[in-house]
C-alpha cells in the first residue's frame, strides 16, 4: 500500500464524506432540537434527488450553462426539502409532540413508508441519474488519475459552505441563537419567551433543505431507485450516532472519518467496505456511549 | 400426531398422483405462463422490455390460435421485491391447479432457490434468461429446461475471443456484481482463462454489491492500478452507471474493457462508449446481425418492437422470444405425437428434452440435461453513420458444442482443461464482412 | 388467559388457521410468515416492558436463520427440530454476548447501538459470499421433520403446525413472564430505574435476562420461517425488518402476549391485501395504519380491548 494509493484513496472519500456530511447535518439537527431521530429524513433524501433529476432532465437538452444548472439544482432541493420538512413537522409531528421519543420515531418511520410509496408513485422505479451535469463540469487530474471536478470540487465546497454557513447562523444570528437554546433545553427556552414552536417549523424546514440539498448533490453521480433513501438514511445515522446527536462540529469529524474509512476499506480490503460505517458506529459507541463529542446531562432521580 | 400426519401426506401423495390422470381427459381452457422478470429497481432495464416482448408476442400468438385453440395466458412476478416475497408469490402460482408452465427468472440467484421447488411442485420451470451453469449442472432434473445459453458458453467465448482480439496483455482486472452470476461468471473466466493464457496477472478483483448506485472508488482503483484489460459481467443498470463513470473518467480509452453482456446497454449509453470494446450477446441475438438481415420475421419482429418501445431488441428480448417460442413448439409436437390428445406434465418434459427450436436466430438444440445449445456472438464496438449508439462489428460466432462441456460434466473442471489448440478450431465462424 | 373466553378464543383462531392452512395449501406459507413475524415481535413485546426499544433485533432472526442453515447444509439428513435448535442456539449466545455490552445502554442509544450491530452483521451476511452465498442466500434441502422425510405439502403442513404449538407456547410462557417478578422488574427499569437499584434489584440484570429472551424468541421465528422457505437470505436481518417488528409489536400492543400476534395478523393481512389489490400503494396502508394506531391506541390493539373491560385492573402500566 503505498503512499499514492493512500492519498487516491483520501480524495475518493472526500465526496463521500461530503455528502454523507450533507445529510447527517439535517438529521442531527433536527435530532438536536426535538430529540426524536427523524427516520423520514431518507425521504428528504430522495426526493430531493428525484426532484433535482427531473428538473435537470428539462434544463439540460436547451444548452443552459453549467452555474445555471447548479443553481437550479440547489434552488429546487431547497424548496422540495424545506416545503417537505415544513409539512412533515406542522401537520403531523405536531400532533405528536408530547408522547415518548421512541413513538414520535416511529411516527417518522411511518411517515417514511408513506413517503417512499408516494416517490414511487411519482418517479416509478426506472433507475434516475442525472449524469450529465458531471460531464459538463469537466475532469481534472491528479496523481495520474482522472477525478471529475464535481465530484472532487463541487461537492466538497458545498459541503463546507453549508457547515460554516450554519455555524454562521447559530452563532452569530438572533434566530441561531434562540435556536442553540432551544436545543439546550426547549422549556426553559419557551419560558424566556422564545417561540420554540417556530424554531421547531423552521428547524424541520432547514434539516428537510439540507437532506434535499444532499440528495440533488447525489443524483449526477449515483443511480437513485427505491430503496436508495432506506439504504443512506441507516447510513446516516451511523455517521449521527457516532458523532452524537445534535453536534453538528461532531457531524463532520464523524463524516470525514467514516467516509475515508469506507475509501480506505476498498482499497485494502474491499469486502468490508460495506461494513465500515457501522464497525466505526459500535466501536465509538462502546468507548463513548453518547458519541464522539456529546456533552454530559445530569441524571434525574 | 405422526400417524396424522403420515395419513395427511398419503391422502396428499394419492391425490398428486391422481392429478395427472384427469388431468388426461380434459382440455384445459388456458395454458397459465407464470413469468419472471424484474420490473422494479435498476435490473429493470433488461427486465422491463423483455415483459414487453412478452406481452407482444403472446398477444400475436394468441390472435393467431393459440396452442391448437388455446390461449396462453400469463401473470407476471416482480424480482425486484426481494427473495422472500419472490418465492411466496412463485410458490403460490406454482401450486394454483390448472395447466401451467413457469417460466423464470432472470436473477442466477433466484432460479437456484426455484428450481428445486418446481421440481419438488413437478410443474415445468423454464429458466429463460439466468446464466448461471450450477443451476443445472449435477442436478438432473426433470421439470427444469433452460432455453439460453450458460455462463460457461458465454465466459469460454469471452476469454476465446479476447485472445483473438488482444492475445498479447498482461494485466487484467475484473469489477463484476456481487452475488451468483458476478462470482460464477468470475470462476469460469478466470480458470479458462489462465488455462490458455497462464502467464497473466490479475490485479484486482471487485465485487461492489448488485445495484450499487456507484462505482467512483471501483473507477479509481482502476486507474490507479492501469490494468490492460479489464473484465465486466455486470449488467442492466448497474452497468450502465459502471461505464457512464468510467466513460466520464476517460477509463474506456485507457483499457481494453470486455463486456459479455453490454449488448443492452450499448442503446442508453450512445457515445459513452467508445469503439474498440469487446461486446457480447449472451446468445447469438443481435439486432442487426448481417446474416439475418433478411429475414423477414426477424425484421417484422425488430420493426414492431422498435415502434412499440422506440428501442431495439437486447439480448433479455431475444432470450424471452426463444423461450416462448420452445414452450408452444413443445406443446404442439407432443399433440401431434398424442394424436390430438392434450399432453401430461410428463410427456411435455420428455419433448422438451430433445427439442430443436428457433428464436429469432440460429436453430437451437435442447440437450439430454436441459441445457440449450446456444452459440455464442462476440464482436468489437465501432461507429456507424445510421445509428446514433454503437454498433457491433467484426462478429465471430462459437458454436456451443465447442465452448461446453460435454453431457454430465462440471464446467468448473472443464475449463480447466481447456487447451490452446482450441484457438485455432474451424468451427469458430466469421460473421459478416 | 384466566378468563375461559379468552381461552375459547384462542382455541377457536388456532382450530380456523389450521382449517384454512388444510384447506388452502396456498395459505400455508402466510400462515407460517404471521405465526414467525408474531413470535419476533413478541421478542420485542419483552423488551418494550423495559421500555427499550431495539431496531437491529433482525439479527437474531438473521443469525437463527443463518444457523439453522449452516446445520442442514453441513449435516444433510438432520431433523429440522435439531437445526432449528441449532439457529436458536447460535441467536442466544449472540444474544448473551451483545447483552453484556447493551445492557448498559437506555433510549435512543440502546436502539442506535443494537442498529449498528445489526447493519454490522447484514453487511457482513451480504459479502461473504463464499460462506453465506452473499445477497443470494442459503438454500436449504428440505430436512426431515420429526424423523419423516415429507414432500413439499406435507412438509408445509407440518411447519403450520410446529410454528401454531410453538407460537401458542411462546406466548403462554412470555404471558407467564410478564406475570412473574422479573417480569414486573423489567416494568421497573423504564419507570424508575434508580429507585430499583435502590431497593437492591439490579437493573442490568434484569436487561440482560429480557435481552436474552427476546433474542431467543426473534431467533426462533427467524430460524422457523427459513426453515419452512428453504431459502435464507440476509434481508431477514435488514434494519427495515427490525422496524416491522417493532411496528407490529406497538400495533399488537406490548401489554399481553396476544398482541404481537394480533398486530401479525393485521400487517400481513394488509401485505396479502395490499399485494392482491392495492399493489401501488400497500406500503402507504401500512405507514397510515401505523399513525392512526400510534395517535389513537398507543397502546395497540390490545390496550384498546382492555378499555372495553371494565373493573380490570390497569397492571401493566403502558406508554
Amino acid at each position: 500500500m503505498n503512499l499514492d494509493l493512500l492519498l487516491l484513496a483520501a480524495v475518493d472519500g472526500l465526496s463521500y464524506a461530503s455528502l454523507l456530511f450533507m445529510i447527517a447535518l439535517g438529521l442531527t439537527l433536527i435530532c438536536g432540537v426535538f430529540g426524536v431521530i427523524n427516520v423520514a429524513h431518507g425521504s428528504f433524501y430522495a426526493f430531493g434527488g428525484y426532484s433535482a433529476a427531473t428538473v435537470l432532465a428539462w434544463l439540460m437538452p436547451d444548452d443552459a450553462s453549467v452555474p445555471l444548472l447548479v443553481c437550479a439544482l440547489l434552488c429546487t432541493a431547497i424548496l422540495v426539502g424545506g416545503a417537505l420538512g415544513a409539512l412533515l413537522e406542522r401537520g403531523i409531528m405536531r400532533r405528536f409532540q408530547d408522547r415518548d421519543p421512541v413513538l414520535q420515531l416511529l411516527v417518522t418511520f411511518a411517515v417514511f413508508m408513506i413517503l417512499e410509496n408516494l416517490q414511487r408513485m411519482i418517479w416509478g422505479s426506472t433507475p434516475v441519474n442525472a449524469g450529465g451535469l458531471v460531464g459538463r463540469m469537466g475532469t481534472i487530474e491528479l496523481l495520474g488519475v482522472t477525478f471529475m471536478k464535481y465530484q472532487l470540487l463541487l461537492v466538497p465546497g458545498i459541503a463546507l459552505a453549508s457547515f460554516f454557513g450554519l455555524q454562521c447562523l447559530l452563532r452569530y444570528s438572533i434566530t441561531g441563537r434562540k435556536l442553540l437554546a432551544v436545543i439546550h433545553h426547549r422549556e426553559v427556552a419557551t419560558a424566556l419567551g422564545i417561540d420554540a414552536a417556530r424554531m421547531g417549523l423552521m428547524t424541520f424546514a432547514l434539516g428537510g433543505a439540507l437532506g434535499a440539498v444532499g440528495g440533488a448533490l447525489s443524483v449526477p453521480m449515483t443511480t437513485f431507485v427505491p430503496g436508495v433513501a432506506a439504504d443512506m438514511v441507516v447510513t446516516s445515522f451511523a455517521v449521527i450516532a457516532t458523532a452524537g446527536l445534535g453536534q453538528i462540529t461532531g457531524a463532520l469529524v464523524a463524516s470525514i472519518l467514516i467516509g475515508q474509512a469506507r475509501a480506505l476499506a476498498v482499497y485494502t480490503l474491499p469486502e468490508l467496505e460495506v461494513v465500515m460505517p457501522y464497525l466505526m458506529m459500535v466501536l465509538v459507541l462502546l468507548i463513548r456511549p453518547s458519541g464522539l463529542f456529546s456533552v454530559a446531562e445530569a441524571r434525574r432521580i | 400426531m405422526k400417524t396424522l400426519i403420515r395419513t395427511l401426506a398419503a391422502v396428499l401423495g394419492l391425490c398428486m398422483a391422481a392429478g395427472p390422470t384427469l388431468a388426461q381427459i380434459d382440455r384445459p381452457a388456458e395454458i397459465k405462463l407464470g413469468m419472471s422478470t424484474f420490473m422494479t429497481g435498476s435490473a429493470a432495464v433488461l427486465g422491463a422490455p423483455a415483459k414487453v416482448a412478452a406481452d407482444m408476442w403472446i398477444e400475436d400468438f394468441n390472435a393467431r390460435g393459440g396452442v391448437d385453440g388455446v390461449k396462453l395466458k400469463q401473470t407476471w412476478i416482480d424480482e425486484g421485491q426481494g427473495a422472500d416475497k419472490f418465492l411466496t408469490e412463485y410458490r403460490r402460482l406454482a401450486q394454483e391447479p390448472g395447466e401451467k408452465v413457469m417460466v423464470s427468472a432472470i436473477s442466477s440467484g433466484y432460479c437456484g432457490a426455484l428450481a428445486p421447488v418446481a421440481e419438488d411442485l413437478k410443474v415445468i420451470n423454464i429458466l429463460w434468461e439466468c446464466s448461471s451453469e450450477k443451476v443445472l449442472e449435477g442436478k438432473n432434473y426433470r421439470y427444469v429446461f433452460k432455453t439460453d445459453p450458460n455462463g460457461t458458453m458465454e465466459m469460454v467465448a469471452a476469454v476465446l475471443h479476447l485472445l483473438k482480439v488482444k492475445p498479447d496483455f498482461k494485466t487484467l482486472a475484473v469489477v463484476n456484481q456481487d452475488y451468483a452470476w458476478g462470482r460464477d461468471s468470475w470462476d469460469l473466466f478466470r480458470d479458462a482463462l489462465l488455462a490458455l493464457k497462464p502467464d497473466v496477472k490479475i490485479v484486482a478483483e471487485m465485487f461492489p454489491k448488485f445495484g450499487a448506485p456507484d462505482f467512483s472508488a471501483e473507477v479509481t482503483r482502476l486507474q490507479a492500478l492501469k490494468p490492460d484489460v479489464v473484465l465486466s459481467t455486470a449488467w442492466g443498470g448497474d452497468l450502465d452507471t459502471f461505464l457512464r463513470q468510467a466513460s466520464q473518467r476517460g477509463l474506456l480509452k485507457t483499457a481494453q474493457f470486455v463486456l459479455p453482456l453490454a449488448d443492452s446497454s450499448l442503446e442508453r449509453l450512445g457515445d459513452a462508449v467508445p469503439p474498440g470494446v469487446i461486446v457480447g450477446f449472451v446468445g447469438d441475438g443481435y439486432f442487426a446481425d448481417p446474416e439475418f438481415a433478411d429475414d423477414p420475421k426477424v425484421r417484422d419482429f425488430v420493426k414492431k418492437f422498435k415502434d412499440k418501445t422506440g428501442f431495439y431488441p437486447d439480448f433479455g428480448v431475444y432470450h424471452m422470444v426463444q423461450a416462448l417460442e420452445a414452450i408452444t413448439l413443445a406443446y404442439d409436437k407432443t399433440l401431434k405425437a398424442n394424436a390430438g390428445a392434450w399432453p401430461t406434465t410428463d410427456q411435455l418434459a420428455a419433448t422438451f428434452r430433445t427439442l430443436e427450436y428457433r428464436g429469432l436466430s440460429r436453430p437451437i438444440r435442447m440437450r439430454e440435461d436441459g441445457q440449450a445449445m446456444q452459440g455464442q456472438l462476440y464482436g468489437v464496438t465501432l461507429k456507424h453513420s445510421d445509428y446514433p449508439f454503437p454498433q457491433v462489428g467484426e462478429l465471430m460466432f462459437y458454436p456451443a458444442e465447442l465452448v461446453s462441456p460435454p453431457v454430465g460434466g462440471i464446467s468448473a473442471d472443464w475449463v480447466k482443461t481447456l487447451k490452446p489448440e482450441i484457438l485455432q478450431s474451424q468451427r469458430i465462424q466469421r460473421v459478416g464482412k | 388467559m384466566r378468563h375461559p373466553a379468552f381461552s375459547v378464543g384462542i382455541g377457536c383462531a388456532s382450530a380456523a388457521l389450521l382449517a384454512m392452512a388444510w384447506i388452502w395449501p396456498w395459505t400455508r406459507m402466510p400462515v407460517i410468515t404471521f405465526l414467525c413475524y408474531g413470535m419476533a415481535a413478541l421478542g420485542l413485546s419483552v423488551l418494550m416492558r423495559a421500555g427499550q426499544v431495539s431496531f437491529g433485533h433482525a439479527m437474531y432472526a438473521l443469525i437463527a436463520g443463518y444457523g439453522a442453515a449452516f446445520t442442514v447444509r453441513t449435516f444433510p439428513g438432520t431433523d429440522a427440530l435439531i437445526a432449528l435448535a441449532a439457529g436458536v442456539a447460535s441467536a442466544v449466545i449472540v444474544g448473551v454476548v451483545v447483552a453484556a455490552f447493551v445492557s448498559r445502554y437506555r433510549g435512543i442509544f440502546f436502539g442506535m447501538l443494537n442498529l449498528g450491530i445489526s447493519m454490522v452483521f447484514y453487511s457482513l451476511a451480504g459479502k461473504l459470499y463464499t460462506w453465506t452465498g452473499g445477497t443470494d442466500g442459503l438454500r436449504l434441502e428440505r430436512p426431515p421433520l420429526l424423523g419423516m422425510a415429507l414432500d413439499r405439502g406435507g412438509f408445509e403442513w407440518g411447519m403450520t403446525l410446529l410454528a401454531l404449538l410453538l407460537a401458542l407456547l411462546l406466548g403462554w410462557v412470555v404471558q407467564r413472564y410478564f406475570r412473574s417478578s422479573a417480569g414486573q422488574i423489567a416494568i421497573a427499569i423504564r419507570v424508575n430505574e434508580t429507585r430499583l437499584e435502590y431497593i437492591g434489584l439490579s437493573a442490568r440484570a434484569a436487561m440482560i435476562e429480557a435481552y436474552v429472551i427476546s433474542s431467543a424468541l426473534v431467533g426462533i421465528g427467524g430460524a422457523l420461517l427459513a426453515l419452512a422457505q428453504g431459502l435464507m437470505t440476509p434481508e431477514g436481518g435488514y434494519w427495515l425488518r427490525s422496524g416491522e417488528y417493532v411496528f407490529i409489536a406497538i400495533l399488537g400492543g406490548a401489554g399481553h402476549a396476544i398482541g404481537a400476534f394480533l398486530g401479525a395478523a393485521v400487517f400481513e393481512l394488509i401485505l396479502l391485501v395490499g399485494a392482491a389489490y392495492f399493489t401501488a400503494i400497500w406500503q402507504m396502508v401500512l405507514g397510515v395504519t401505523l399513525l392512526i394506531v400510534i395517535f389513537f391506541a398507543p397502546s395497540g390493539l390490545v390496550g384498546r380491548f382492555r378499555q372495553f373491560r371494565p373493573g380490570r385492573a390497569a397492571e401493566d402500566q403502558e406508554s
